[in-house]
Parts: structure tokens; C-alpha cells; sequence
């Protein structure tokens, strides 16, 4: 039982590392940048949202979407007038960009909001849930079922949508979907206004749990691990990475010595690149000649 | 513009090119040495500080400025040659023996995690060094017995045959002797067989591969020489702060570096130097500048961290190729005058380049 509830736990922070990889790996796959400002996307969304709801006393409901509405702005003009001119630059250049992108955000985030935490109240704070015996906090349930729905309306939207399939196309070959008539530029600009999206649900869900201060984002370092080990490019295996890690780390935090808990995610990626380099579900090969 | 016509391949390796180089960079020398007769302490201190960032420089320089691994976990080096160093001091071992064990254990460390880095390719190899950093700092932490834990540890000051170095121009004599032995190394390298495989895998491992380099062996001669140099920045720096915590070494230190680097200019001896200069002198200017903003701005804490992202920003897109490499248009400039084109340097127009099998 002490397992069970254990592992629910980790489920729950799994599926907030899932998130964030899921944003990392829907940039990568399209525009092959690895947008390491990820995390702080997610701080940035969490600030809007305890802004609108905490600040503003805005209904929750209402300030999520706005929330969600703002950061989709962000996201997209991020890309638009920052990003966009690294097109075609080493990748180096581009984890240094984004890297100091994140600064700025942080530091930014702390000019506007302070250096101070702050904590987000929800309708659904501190309430426990009883199901078969287990105690779960409703927070936890909440970031499951966010998850589980975000990842099916992603799952439909690349699915069905034409937009969707459009941005599947111009990830897969940018000329030939250029060729076809598809707005490269504006569908990249459009995935950034996903991913920065899948932050801003990932900060709003998170900011209930973990406090909201400048420095939340650098949960997305453990986030990449997750990204990794599902092999960086495939949408499932972030979210499968992100739980296997939350897993891990709760198990390690309850039945191991202490320290090992903050390591585990990168000892399991280490072994998960030793045996495969390209992660679980890898999608990128080494090249041929 | 002065062409030199080479006729031997002695000439093409020489060091200095011409007698303009002898000349120049006797005159630097010089000044570096009477430095600190006419500069006041506090300078002193920062300079050497300067040169120990620039020792840390050219160690991470070979490999993402020659060898093309971004290495995101530098500050792990800075950490086991700080710690290694003072260890031996609190030991009992002379200065000299615990300052090249820091070098020799950390150039160990270094050749070891290439073993399983060596096979990860880009991304992947950057996020895999952002775990070991990370690794390394959390046994900092719980190997309490060397390290002291968060309780931190402290630094002895170095002692050469008897004699003490608590004073700060003696520090920096020491500074400035590690760091020419490092620079002579790194040039050295760079001419050799060695420094030129380097190159090759960073311009195409393909290539590279096929003209017979073996990419694991150089990669991890390459790991361990940058942990080699890096880790005897670590044991000067550990001189610097005194006072050993494993927080000094975290994430944004390696940031740190690596900034140094692209800001100086990638793949350039130079460029580390002139990266350690700029990150060295930065907190200063911050600190000056200060007095001229407005209160609200200037006692903002937040603001040093962001000023370095947002230069980092402006070098990334506007000059790649960093202070060098501005440097060398400027000198092109003087010596074409006024003939100088600004098409010169205009960089091409490039195309995504995918990583993924089409």
C-alpha cells in the first residue's frame, strides 16, 4: 500500500516532468532547436497565472485561459523576432541563445514580480482525495488528469487538424511542405505558441504544488533528462521519460539514502544513453554518408 | 597588409608569424610583469582572477572550440581541481604535488566520462555533461569526510619550498606562470597531429573519421586535456575564494564559462583570453555603472544575471564569431583602408541542417 501511494506521487510528478519534456520535444521535432528557456517558459507561465488569479482575483477559470492565451502571444513572438534569425546556425549557438534567453526571462521575472515565492490559491488546494484507501492530495489528481488531457488534444489536434498535419509535414521535410504551400515560418511560429502553451498549463498546474519564485524553471534540467531517455523527438516517450524519472525519484526518495533522490534522474539517463544512445524511442539516427 | 610568403613547413608551424608578433607580445609581456609594481592591490586581485578564468578558458575551449563537444558541465572540473587541491593541502602535501594531483585527478575524471560520452552526439552529449556537473556536485555534498559537505571547507594558502604566498602579487605571479604554461601547451597542441584531429572531428566527423582519425580515442584525449587545464583553474580558484562550497560550482558557473568562450570567439586562442578579460571585468563595469542609474535599477538583484544573457543574446546573433572575431574585421579594416568591404566577412545564407535521417 505504502508503494501504491508512493508511486501515485510519482505519477503525479511525472506527469509535470512529462509536460515540460513534452514542450522541449514539440520544438525540437519541428524546428530541431532545443529550447533550453523551457523551464522558464513554465516560470513565466506561472507567474501570469498567479497574476490573474492571485493578483487580479480573476475567477480561476478565466485565469487560466487567459493565462493560457498570453503565453500562446509570448511563445509566438518569441519566435517570430528572436529565434527565427538562428535558423540554419550551429545548434551550439542555439543552446547558448536559448540558454540566455532564460536568464533574461529569470531576471525579468524578477524585476516585475520580485524575488520572493509566491503561491498560487485554487479552488482545489489542500483537499485530500480517498480513493480505495489511498490518500491523495487533490493537487496530484488534478496534474494527472491535466496531463491526460492535454496529451489527447495534442494527440488529436497533430492527428486530425490540418494545421496539425501541416506542422507534421513541415517537421518532416521544411522544403517539400514549403514547396506545397505550407507557411513554414508561421506554422514554427505557431508551435512555439504550443509549446509555450504546454508551459503555461505545466506552471499553472505546478504552482499549487511547488512555490512560484524566479528560479522554479530550473525543474526543466530535470525535465530534459525525461526528454532524453524517451530519445528527444518522439511526443510518447517525453511523456513516458517524464514518468519513468517521477517514478524513480520517488522510489529513490523512500527507499534509498538521501542525496540519491536528486540524482536519480540523471544517473537513469546516463544508463539509459549507455545501452541506447538515442533513447528509448529514439527518433534520430546517426547519419550516413 | 603583410603577406608571408612560406617556404618551409618550419615556418608554417613558427609561433610568432613575424617580427610584428615578437614585438607586440613583448610588450604585453612586459606589461603583465610590471603590473603589479604600479597597480593598486584590488587590481592585482582581479587580474589574477582574470588569468585563472582564462586558464579555465582554453581548457574549455578545446573541446567546444576545437573538438565541437559543448560541454554544459565545465564547473565540475572547477570543482574536483578546487577540491582535490585542498585536500592535499589540508594533507599536509606540498603546493606544487597538490596542484598538479588537482590537474592529473581531474584529467582522470575527464578521460573516464568520455568513455560513455564519446558515442552521444550533439544535444545529447550537452545535456549528458549538465548530468555529471550535477552529479558531481551532489557527491560534493554528501562525501562529507574529504569535502566538509555544505558545511564547506577552507583553503590553506599555497606554500612553494618553505616559502609562503599570502600576498596578493605573489598570487599572481603563480597565476600568470600556470597560465603560460597552459597557453604554451594549448598552442602546442593545436600544431599537433593531436590539436589537428581535434579540428577535424569538429569540422566534420564524417570526414574525419574516414581520413583515419579514431573519434573515441581523440574525443576522450580531448575530455581529458580540457580536465587537465580546468582542474588546475580549480586549484587556483579555490586559492581565490578561500572558502570552499559546493554551491560555488553549480550550474551558472559553467554558464559562465561557456559564455566566456562564445564571447571571446569560438575556436580561437584568443577568444579565451578575451572572454576571461570580458567576464572578468563585467562585475566591474556593472559596479560602476550602478552609480549612474536610477536607485530602483541599480539595487536591483536580479540585474547582473540578466545583463549577461541579454550580452550573450546580442553576441549570438549579431557576432558569432565574438570579440575576436570583431577584432580581426577591425584589423582587416586598418590594413585594407580604405579599401576595406563590409561583404568580406558577410556570413552565407544557410538552410537548416537536419540531424535527421531524411
Amino acid at each position: 500500500m505504502e508503494l501504491l501511494q508512493v508511486l501515485i506521487t510519482g505519477l503525479g510528478q511525472g506527469c509535470l516532468y512529462g509536460l515540460i519534456a513534452l514542450g522541449f520535444v514539440l520544438i525540437y521535432k519541428a524546428t530541431e532547436i532545443v529550447n533550453f528557456a523551457q523551464g522558464d517558459l513554465l516560470m513565466m507561465g506561472a507567474f501570469f497565472a498567479v497574476t490573474f488569479i492571485g493578483i487580479l482575483g480573476l475567477p480561476y477559470w478565466l485565469g487560466f485561459i487567459l493565462t493560457v492565451l498570453s503565453m500562446a502571444v509570448f511563445g509566438y513572438l518569441l519566435d517570430k523576432l528572436v529565434i527565427r534569425s538562428m535558423i540554419g546556425e550551429s545548434q551550439f549557438s542555439v543552446i547558448i541563445l536559448t540558454i540566455s534567453i532564460g536568464y533574461i526571462f529569470r531576471s525579468v521575472a524578477g524585476a516585475i514580480w520580485g524575488n520572493d515565492i509566491l503561491s498560487l490559491e485554487t479552488p482545489y488546494s489542500g483537499e485530500m482525495a480517498n480513493i480505495g484507501g489511498l490518500i491523495i492530495s487533490q493537487e496530484y489528481l488534478v496534474v494527472i488528469a491535466g496531463t491526460v488531457i492535454l496529451s489527447l488534444a495534442l494527440f488529436l489536434f497533430f492527428r486530425f487538424s490540418s494545421l496539425g498535419v501541416a506542422m507534421q509535414a513541415s517537421s518532416q521535410n521544411q522544403l517539400a511542405a514549403y514547396y506545397m504551400g505550407i507557411p513554414v515560418k508561421r506554422v514554427f511560429s505557431l508551435i512555439w505558441a504550443i509549446s509555450a502553451v504546454v508551459a503555461a498549463v505545466a506552471g499553472t498546474l505546478m504552482a499549487p504544488i511547488s512555490l512560484v519564485g524566479p528560479q522554479m524553471g530550473f525543474i526543466g534540467i530535470k525535465a530534459f533528462a525525461a526528454a532524453v531517455i524517451g530519445g528527444f523527438g518522439s511526443l510518447p516517450g517525453a511523456l513516458i521519460g517524464g514518468l519513468i524519472i517521477g517514478g524513480s525519484e520517488q522510489l529513490a526518495g523512500s527507499y534509498l539514502p538521501t542525496g540519491l533522490q536528486e540524482i536519480t534522474a540523471y544517473l537513469i539517463m546516463f544508463l539509459v544513453l549507455t545501452i541506447r544512445p538515442q533513447g528509448l524511442f529514439a527518433q534520430i539516427q546517426q547519419k550516413k554518408v | 597588409m603583410r603577406i608571408i610568403f612560406k617556404t618551409t613547413y618550419v615556418q608554417d608551424i613558427k609561433l610568432m608569424k613575424h617580427r610584428g608578433y615578437v614585438f607586440w607580445y613583448s610588450i604585453l609581456m612586459a606589461a603583465v610583469l610590471i603590473a603589479p609594481a604600479v597597480l593598486d592591490e584590488f587590481y592585482i586581485g582581479e587580474m589574477a582572477f582574470i588569468f585563472i578564468y582564462a586558464i579555465a578558458g582554453l581548457g574549455l575551449m578545446i573541446p567546444v572550440g576545437f573538438t565541437g563537444l559543448a560541454s554544459l558541465g565545465h564547473a565540475a572540473f572547477l570543482a574536483i581541481g578546487a577540491y582535490v587541491n585542498a585536500y592535499f593541502l589540508q594533507e599536509g602535501y606540498p603546493f606544487l604535488v597538490s596542484l598538479l594531483l588537482a590537474g592529473i585527478i581531474s584529467a582522470m575524471i575527464g578521460g573516464l566520462i568520455a568513455v560513455p560520452l564519446k558515442r552521444m552526439t550533439g544535444i545529447y552529449f550537452a545535456i549528458a555533461t549538465l548530468a555529471f556537473a550535477i552529479i558531481v556536485e551532489e557527491i560534493i555534498v554528501h562525501w562529507k569526510s574529504v569535502t566538509g559537505g555544505l558545511g564547506g571547507m577552507s583553503v590553506d594558502y599555497p606554500v612553494i619550498f618553505g616559502f609562503e604566498l599570502g600576498e596578493i602579487w605573489q598570487f599572481y605571479f603563480l597565476c600568470l606562470a600556470v597560465l603560460l604554461i597552459v597557453l604554451y601547451g594549448t598552442l602546442n597542441l593545436i600544431r599537433s597531429p593531436t590539436g589537428r584531429a581535434f579540428i577535424a572531428i569538429r569540422d566534420s566527423e564524417i570526414s574525419a573519421e574516414s581520413m583515419g582519425i579514431n573519434l573515441s580515442i581523440y574525443k576522450i584525449k580531448s575530455f581529458a586535456i580540457s580536465g587537465l587545464f580546468t582542474g588546475l583553474a580549480g586549484a587556483l580558484f579555490a586559492h581565490r575564494l578561500a572558502f570552499l562550497v559546493p554551491d560555488a560550482f553549480n550550474f551558472l558557473l559553467s554558464i559562465q564559462l561557456l559564455m566566456m568562450v562564445v564571447v571571446g570567439g569560438l575556436g580561437t586562442i584568443h577568444g579565451a583570453i578575451f572572454g576571461a578579460i570580458f567576464v572578468g571585468l563585467l562585475p566591474q563595469v556593472i559596479a560602476i555603472a550602478k552609480d549612474f542609474l536610477p536607485h530602483a535599477i541599480g539595487e536591483f538583484p536580479g540585474l547582473e544575471p540578466g545583463l549577461f544573457g541579454l550580452i550573450l543574446v546580442l553576441f549570438i546573433i549579431f557576432e558569432p564569431m565574438g570579440l575576436y572575431g570583431r577584432w580581426l574585421k577591425f584589423k582587416l579594416f586598418l590594413e585594407m583602408f580604405p579599401l576595406y568591404r563590409k561583404a568580406t566577412f558577410k556570413r552565407q545564407k544557410t538552410y537548416l541542417k537536419t540531424e535527421r535521417v531524411q
